[in-house]
């Protein structure tokens, strides 16, 4: 029986509470507040307690997948990475640049921000990047 | 946030408007819950009576999108009576004399008829912020998402340079970001106009400092298109290409179904999701990325503290971590990524951005560092414009003029229609709504009816009934509570199968580009 809690940051709202998840096998199985957080104090709300449930639901995706004939198949991660990338780059040379735009997330970390907006900058060559911060 | 979320329990005086923080923000009402046994005086403001108004000295009802007119009679009062900060006003700000001149304008009489909210209790809430020694301003969506939103926001920070309660512990102007990591999105450039940092992508400076460290020659300095300009150029065969990473706007953006229609449409759609959201099953490319359990990296919260996300197992499935995916497209697009992982990437944010300069993996093993946090030794900064030092030099005041809302109630849509959370849930439902105890909590999307309009329109409490627009129609049952007033009508917006967002009106601020989620006119008949 293997079992660790790691220290780590509410994904749901703005307060930004910190706890640990427990793993047991490899499992998260539960929610500790962490009592020394300067931002929670060893408090939670019914979604932080509760944060562990929709990470091993099984209504995942697992697999990568690409719509052909109308419908979505799975595929492997190298297809589903090289026909993206040719059809951003067919687009681009057909359209121009800005016919590519691009909605980051308020859900994922500060560093996958960053990298999509200088995937879109740097790469594309677009400033069309937005995120759903007004929603 | 302007000020830290622990300093409200120091504060004396707490007006929180269009912020349903009980709900929203759960951790942030514990502060002001404390507050209040210190003593503080809590003021609400919200069209709707919500949880946190239960708990306040005084709680005023203002109608839909009447915030300006509520915010001016205040501020009238204030000046009228004498609570002004004149020596703050003097050392600090500039603009004075055009903003009052408007406020001298406003009469008192007429606030009262445009919000319903008495005379009375505009000047008890004037009297009762304009004395306290340190006044904080809490508020949330229920300010941005109008199409005067940022005139509304305009407002609370007059309200608070006029008092002088900015620059000091307990005081500010305190937007709560709603979702977890907005502050982090805007911070890293999620935005068509800035870098980073929030430079400019307009800005020779900045757009060759990125070029430099990106390795090109140039980039590009045209403003890039926001969400509701893209779907229109998808609309009009502008835009053929899109990568969405983590949104579902075919829930969450108003007037949904056109947005559905845009993304059918579009010629070639990625969606990068942890769920098969509504939006992803239109998707082309579907990329499953991880959660934050499954990888690490840094979120930083409403109160600017940049605070770590560790990986505690691995991702599930065949998913990848997000910051993985983009590498790998971007390789083989042609712009060639190789960090070893994600504290490679945030040593790099450091370096090109200021306010995270003195940020490092290292330093965050504590309690997060709150930003600017301009080098390593600097401890980070709890609240910003200290001793009256703002950005751009002195407090601008804005002379704003009360505007009502884009639509407006008559007599085909004869009820105004506003939109929230519940507390179980969050956003879109895609997390919570997969979590058997939140699902279990609340698993149904409702309409909040007065009992006096329920009667009139003779439908019982859970009954089914049908609400419209000028955008669509949905069924929803009904939840009969004075909680919303006669001819206010309330839906939270976390369920797809009764998606209100079918409903609202996507006229947004012509500045913000925000749209106006939090009013529209709606009609409501039995089914
Ligand atoms: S535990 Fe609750 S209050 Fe804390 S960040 Fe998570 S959702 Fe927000």
């Amino acid at each position: 029986m293997d079992y660790q809690n790691i220290l780590t940051t509410c994904t749901y709202c703005g307060c930004g509470c910190n706890f640990f998840l427990e793993v047991l096998d490899g499992k998260l199985v539960g929610t500790i507040p962490c009592k020394t957080s300067p931002v929670n104090e060893g408090k939670l709300c019914i979604k932080g307690w509760n944060v562990h449930q929709f990470v091993q639901s099984e209504n995942r995706l697992t697999h990568p997948m690409i719509r052909k004939n109308g419908v979505l198949e799975k595929v492997s991660w190298d297809e589903a990475f090289d026909y993206t990338a040719s059809r951003l780059s067919e687009i681009k040379a057909e359209k121009g640049s800005d016919a590519i735009g691009f909605l980051t997330s308020a859900k994922v970390t500060n560093e996958e921000n960053y990298l999509l907006q200088k995937f879109a900058r740097a790469g594309v060559g677009t400033n069309n990047i937005d995120h759903c911060a007004r929603l | 946030m302007t000020n830290g979320v622990a300093e409200l329990e120091g504060s004396d005086a707490i007006f929180i408007i269009g912020s349903n923080t009980a709900t929203s923000h759960p951790l942030v009402a514990t502060r002001i819950f404390r507050a209040i046994e210190n003593g503080a005086k809590v003021l609400v403001a919200d069209p709707r009576k919500n949880q946190i108004a239960q708990f306040a000295h005084l709680y005023v009802r203002h109608k839909p999108g009447t915030d300006v007119a509520l915010l001016n009679g205040m501020m009238k009062v204030i000046l009228d009576r004498g609570l002004a900060d004149r020596a703050f006003i003097d050392a600090n700000t500039e603009g004075f004399t055009e903003f009052k001149t408007l406020i001298d304008q406003v009469s008192l009489e007429d606030c009262a008829a445009i919000t319903g909210v008495p005379v009375s209790q505009i000047e008890e809430l004037a009297q009762i912020y304009g004395k306290a020694d340190r006044g904080s301003i809490v508020y949330c969506m229920g300010i941005t998402q109008h199409t005067n939103g940022v005139n509304n926001v305009k407002s609370l920070a007059n309200l608070a340079m006029v008092t002088g309660n900015i620059g000091r512990e307990g005081t500010g102007v305190n937007p709560l970001r709603g979702q977890n990591n907005v502050q982090g999105a805007c911070d890293m450039g999620g935005l068509p106009n800035v870098f980073p940092g929030y430079q400019p992508v307009t800005l020779g400076a900045a757009s060759k400092k990125f070029a430099d460290a990106w390795g090109k020659d140039t980039l590009p300095t045209n403003i890039g298109l926001t969400i509701p300009e893209m779907f229109s150029a998808i609309e009009k065969d502008k835009m053929q290409g899109l990568w969405i990473m983590g949104e579902n706007p075919v829930v969450s953006d108003p007037d949904a179904d056109h947005v559905k229609k845009a993304l059918e449409d579009i010629e070639f759609l990625v969606v990068q999701d942890i769920f098969m959201t509504p939006t992803a099953r239109l998707a082309d490319v579907v990329l499953p990325g991880a959660s934050f359990a499954e990888k690490d990296g840094t979120f930083a919260n409403t109160e600017r503290r940049v605070m770590r996300v560790r990986k505690a197992i691995d991702p599930v499935g065949e998913s990848k971590a997000d910051w993985e995916i983009i590498q790998e497209i971007s390789t083989r697009f042609g712009l060639s990524m190789a960090y070893a992982g994600p504290s490679e990437i945030f040593d790099e944010i450091a370096r090109l951005t200021p306010s995270y300069s003195g940020i490092s993996y290292d330093r965050l093993e504590g309690d997060g560092i709150q930003w600017p946090c301009p080098t390593p030794a600097h401890p980070g900064t709890p609240y910003l414009h200290k001793d009256g030092h703002f950005t751009r030099g002195k407090g601008l005041f804005h002379a704003v003029e009360y505007k009502g809302p884009a639509e407006v109630v008559d007599e085909a849509y004869p009820f105004w229609m506003t939109t929230g959370r519940v507390y179980a849930h969050y956003h879109t439902g895609t997390m919570t709504r997969n979590s058997a105890a939140l699902d279990r909590e609340v698993s149904e999307g409702f309409l909040e009816i007065n009992p006096a309009d329920a009667a009139a329109l003779d439908i019982l409490d859970g009954q089914k009934i049908c609400v419209a627009s000028r955008r669509g129609e949905i069924e929803t049952r009904i939840m009969i509570t004075d909680r919303v007033e006669k001819g206010v009508v309330f839906m939270p917006f976390h369920f797809e199968e009764a998606n209100v967002n079918k409903l609202t009106n996507p006229a947004y601020d012509p500045i913000a580009k925000i749209p106006e989620l939090k009013v529209c006119a709606v009609s409501l008949t039995k089914v």
